[in-house]
């Protein structure tokens, strides 16, 4: 049906064209027109101009009004999420200041001095001074925000490894991810993908002989204790995979043959996160949405409701289910982390002897 | 007044062998001919590329469900008329494909500067016509080779347009990356060779032919955006070709350049020691020059035209120069802000952040260089100067977000979002497709000696102004709220339910935009025939092009060449009657001439 729609709106649009089509080239018949503007086009054309710039004015408004809660600004949940956060609404008041000004100017200037016969331009070729001005701000604004930047990212990117981080690796493969705890030692094992052993349930190529590796925990989902840093080591198996956790503020490549890492700190716990104003009016708000498209969301196997969680999804394309590639993150206590991780097999006891 | 009127009648230029219908419309060596095989050729594609980008959106805003359209295009890769996981990717990569090289690159590169170079500095033809015209049918045989991928068992190249291996790399991995990839790099390493071929053609012609008082500072801006950009695709395009036939080595003959340690459908490869990250590196040595191969030429286009329809000089000439002479240099070492995530070392991430942030100088030079000459002119409103203006300001609004994208401390958290795709598709897809439009409309009657309808142009424009915007700019917002690229249906996600809405209104504005681009196809191909007939000089432009006759003749101009006595921005100069002065027409008793 909206199949059937989607090609009659199709059709119509064509045939209003071709009639438009029609109409401009009979209104040309016997015109002398010679196809260059003439001083009734400069004009309509000047106060489409104005028009446009009201346009461009208006969508950015809308978009404002209907999209502008921008989840990746706020709420962060991480530590040096909020740092991020404050550069990226500098960095968006510097864009739309700049925006602002000079979509006026671009448009006004076409509006005002659209072209009238026996006028002529004034000619004005250079001036050193205006291009020292312009030049000079943008360099002291980039200025500003590339060393902010770059005192941002140093600090993100440099993992201090004497506050004792809990170690994760992230494994990717087509197309689920899996974490490895350190286990009690919190040192992962030696893995390598041609140690992979799937009639033993060695499924991440973990090295048996390694002691290190013994208590190491695999699970399917990535449960974090707030408050602490967690160091991620990421590797894939396969092909590239991007581990993102947008919530977090995090991203990191999955190579195979290399081991990539990235260091946070989880600062909201996924339960204090659903009681935050903002996330209730969102999750409100789908669940609005899904209530409204339930017939065909329980047809689909889904769970009506949505509730709440922090993800880690598949960045980087990686294949047909690239698009389903995801692992539910659940920030706890230490204590619930403490009696989760009770309840996890390790590694020597995941094994499957025959 | 014209050139005509200071020459002698004598022929010294040799080009007047008979010509046959072959050598005239295929197999020319023209190089007016030869654009024009680039233009259509770029065209046809383009229709294509759009095509996939609105099949894309379909599926996009309406995910998972039946559409008779997909059915017919799609086959069955569309099975009861529900589009394939794997066919989305590659109409996402073979899009991508199509409009970066084929449209943006060939199309609007091979056409302009095919045409202008030697209209422009007074030559009477490329320097060689021969690799000219080969230039043109390897690009046209790498177009059918790319295409014909959509026919073989497992459908085309799936692996996005960046094609990282190890996903490009391994057949299994996915269905594209069997003869579908194959396919492409054959393609691509054909097309870098057409790329190179028109390239060095264009930077030799441009130093060795320009004509009598063609000094380089009196270059129209257009050349140097041509000059410029044909010497970046000679620096960047072999380093890609390189990454193509190591990787055609990975695939084919067992090497491990960039593969290592894969364990994939139960068996472990034998790949050892590679790195994908070294495929990304020399990749986007090419990636990101090629964003400025794409987008200089089209701001040398609007240079041109922006002059030209504003009567007056362009503003600061020479600071544009340096820009596009900044750009150019620069382009070259900012690549990495391509890989903040990938893995490589973080200090190369500062150290990229640095130089990127440095681009938007010169960006900003050139931007505020068009605004004021726009002030105080006497705008004519043709077509082509909407599209300029309406460059402009994609050029802003895109390029204020390479602020954000360039900043590896905000890249992290956007990176392969809907963000980026905004940002790249407003700043070099529709600011370099603009450009295109507004070449096209401004050279149709120097191409085809006819007019373009300019009310249909008007009408193409402002639909396309407003679908454009419609598109691209809620598509920002989508990707601050966290929903990656590439992804086939978001359904999996209740987390970006609230976003289906707006998908939906960015598909209806992209549908509304594709079939106004019929606007211009039928304006373009009817006024091939039917348009009304141009006269010699239509836009009242000062550049050389407009003083060869409107028949086209092999050699360009009857006589000799025309001498250039001034730069070509002598528009609304006191002290002249009319408000424009031809480059060919001397300095009058007194005149200084613009110290540039």
């Amino acid at each position: 049906m909206t199949a059937f729609l989607t090609l009659i709106i199709v059709l119509f649009i064509l045939v209003a064209i071709w009639q438009m089509v029609k109409i401009f080239d009979l209104a040309q018949v016997g015109s002398s027109d010679s196809q260059v503007a003439t001083d009734k086009d400069n004009k309509i054309n000047g106060y489409m101009m104005m028009g446009f710039l009201v346009f461009i004015y208006a969508i950015t408004i809308l978009s404002f009004w209907y999209l502008g809660d921008l989840p990746l600004t706020s709420n962060a949940a991480s530590e040096h999420g909020t740092e991020i956060d404050k550069l990226m609404i500098i960095s968006m008041i510097v864009i739309f200041i700049v925006q602002t000004i000079t979509q006026f100017l671009l448009h006004y200037f076409a509006f005002k001095y659209k072209g009238e016969k026996g006028r002529k331009a004034l000619f004005y070729a250079d001036n050193n001074t205006l291009e020292a001005i312009w030049t000079f701000i943008p360099v002291i604004v980039l200025a500003g925000l590339i060393i902010y930047g770059l005192f941002t990212w140093t600090s993100i990117m440099n993992v201090d490894e004497t506050d004792d981080p809990l170690i994760v690796e992230l494994y990717a493969q087509q197309f689920n991810w899996k974490a490895r705890y350190g286990g009690e030692d919190n040192t992962l094992g030696l893995a390598n993908v041609r140690l992979i052993d799937i009639d033993r349930a060695n499924i991440l190529g973990v090295d048996e002989s390694d002691p290190y590796a013994q208590d190491d925990v695999i699970t399917q989902e990535l449960h974090l204790p707030v408050g602490r840093p967690v160091l991620f080591k990421m590797r894939s198996q396969d092909v590239l995979h991007s581990a993102y956790m947008p919530h977090f503020r995090a991203q990191m490549n999955c190579v195979p043959g290399m081991i990539t890492q990235f260091g946070f700190t989880p600062s909201v716990t996924t339960a204090d996160m659903r009681q935050n104003p903002d996330i209730q009016e969102k999750v409100e708000n789908i669940n609005n949405i899904r209530l409204a498209n339930s017939v065909e969301i329980e047809a689909k196997g889904q769970e009506l409701l949505y509730e709440f969680d922090y993800l880690l999804l598949c960045n980087k394309i990686c294949g047909k289910s690239h698009y389903n590639m995801q692992m539910k993150i659940i920030v706890e206590t230490q204590e619930e982390y403490d009696a989760w991780m009770k309840e996890q097999k390790v590694f020597k006891n995941s094994l499957i002897n025959n | 007044m014209s050139a005509n009127a200071d020459t002698h009648s004598h022929d010294d230029h040799g080009h007047h062998h008979k010509e046959t219908f072959v050598t005239k419309y295929i197999f020319s060596q023209d190089h007016k001919m030869i654009a024009k095989q680039y233009l259509i050729t770029g065209i046809l594609m383009g229709v294509v590329g759009v095509l996939m980008s609105i099949l894309m959106r379909m599926q996009i805003a309406w995910p998972e469900q039946p559409n008779a359209l997909f059915e017919a295009l799609l086959g069955k890769w569309a099975p009861d008329g529900v589009m394939d996981a794997d066919i989305y990717l590659a109409l996402v990569t073979i899009h991508g494909t199509i409009m970066v090289f084929f449209v943006l690159t060939a199309g609007l590169s091979g056409t302009f500067s095919n045409l202008l170079i030697p209209l422009q500095i007074g030559a009477r033809d490329m320097a060689s016509g021969f690799l000219n015209m080969v230039s043109y049918w390897l690009f046209f045989t790498s177009s059918v080779i790319m295409i014909s991928s959509f026919f073989v068992e497992f459908g085309p190249a799936a692996a996005g347009w960046t094609i990282y291996p190890p996903l490009s790399a391994l057949p299994m991995a996915q269905g594209g990356s069997g003869m579908g990839m194959t396919l492409w790099l054959v393609s691509m390493a054909i097309f870098i060779a057409s790329s190179l071929l028109g390239s060095l053609n264009y930077v030799v012609t441009v130093l060795n032919l320009r004509t009598k008082g063609m000094s380089m500072t009196r270059l129209p801006l257009t050349i140097w955006a041509f000059f410029v950009t044909a010497i970046i695709g000679v620096v960047s395009f072999p380093v890609l070709l390189a990454a193509v036939l190591l990787l055609i080595m990975d695939r084919s003959f067992g090497t491990s350049f960039f593969l290592s340690d894969i364990f994939i459908q139960g068996e472990v490869l034998h790949y050892q020691g590679g790195s994908p990250v070294l495929f990304e590196h020399l990749f986007w040595f090419l990636g990101h020059p090629e964003v400025y191969i794409v987008l200089l030429p089209a701001l040398g286009i609007s240079s041109e035209v922006i002059a030209t329809n504003s009567r007056k000089p362009i503003f600061g000439y020479r600071a544009m120069v340096m820009s596009i002479l900044a750009i150019a240099f620069l382009s070259t070492i900012v690549w990495g802000h391509h890989m903040f995530v990938s893995g490589m070392n973080p200090f190369l991430g500062s150290v990229f952040t640095f130089t990127t942030l440095l681009i938007a100088i010169p960006s900003a030079v050139k931007a505020f260089n068009y605004i004021t000459t726009l002030w105080k002119g006497n705008l004519q409103m043709n077509p082509a100067m909407l599209f300029s203006i309406g460059l402009v300001s994609t050029f802003i609004t895109g390029g204020l977000t390479g602020i954000i994208l360039g900043d590896s401390a905000l890249d992290i958290n956007v990176h392969d979002t809907y963000f980026v795709v905004a940002h790249f598709h407003l700043v070099m897809g529709i600011s370099a497709l603009y450009g295109f439009f507004a070449g096209v409309y401004h050279w149709f009657p120097k191409m085809f000696g006819r007019m373009m309808n300019k009310n249909l142009g008007y009408l193409h424009f402002w639909v396309t102004a407003i679908c454009a915007y419609g598109v691209f700019f809620p598509m920002h917002f989508i990707g601050m709220a966290g929903l990656p690229r590439r992804y086939y249906t978001n359904t999996n996600f209740p987390l970006f339910d609230d976003l289906a809405n707006t998908n939906v209104i960015i598909t209806m504005f992209a549908i509304v935009g594709a079939i106004f681009q019929f606007v211009f196809l039928y304006n373009f191909f009817a006024s091939i025939f039917f348009g009304k007939k141009a006269e010699q000089n239509p836009w009242r432009s000062n550049t050389l092009e407009w003083t060869t006759p409107v028949e086209h003749i092999h050699g360009n101009w009857p006589g000799e060449l025309p001498h250039v006595h001034r730069w070509s921005y002598d528009y609304s100069k006191p002290g002249h009657e009319e408000d424009f002065v031809p480059q060919n027409v001397p300095l009058y008793d007194g005149e200084e001439e613009l110290q540039h």
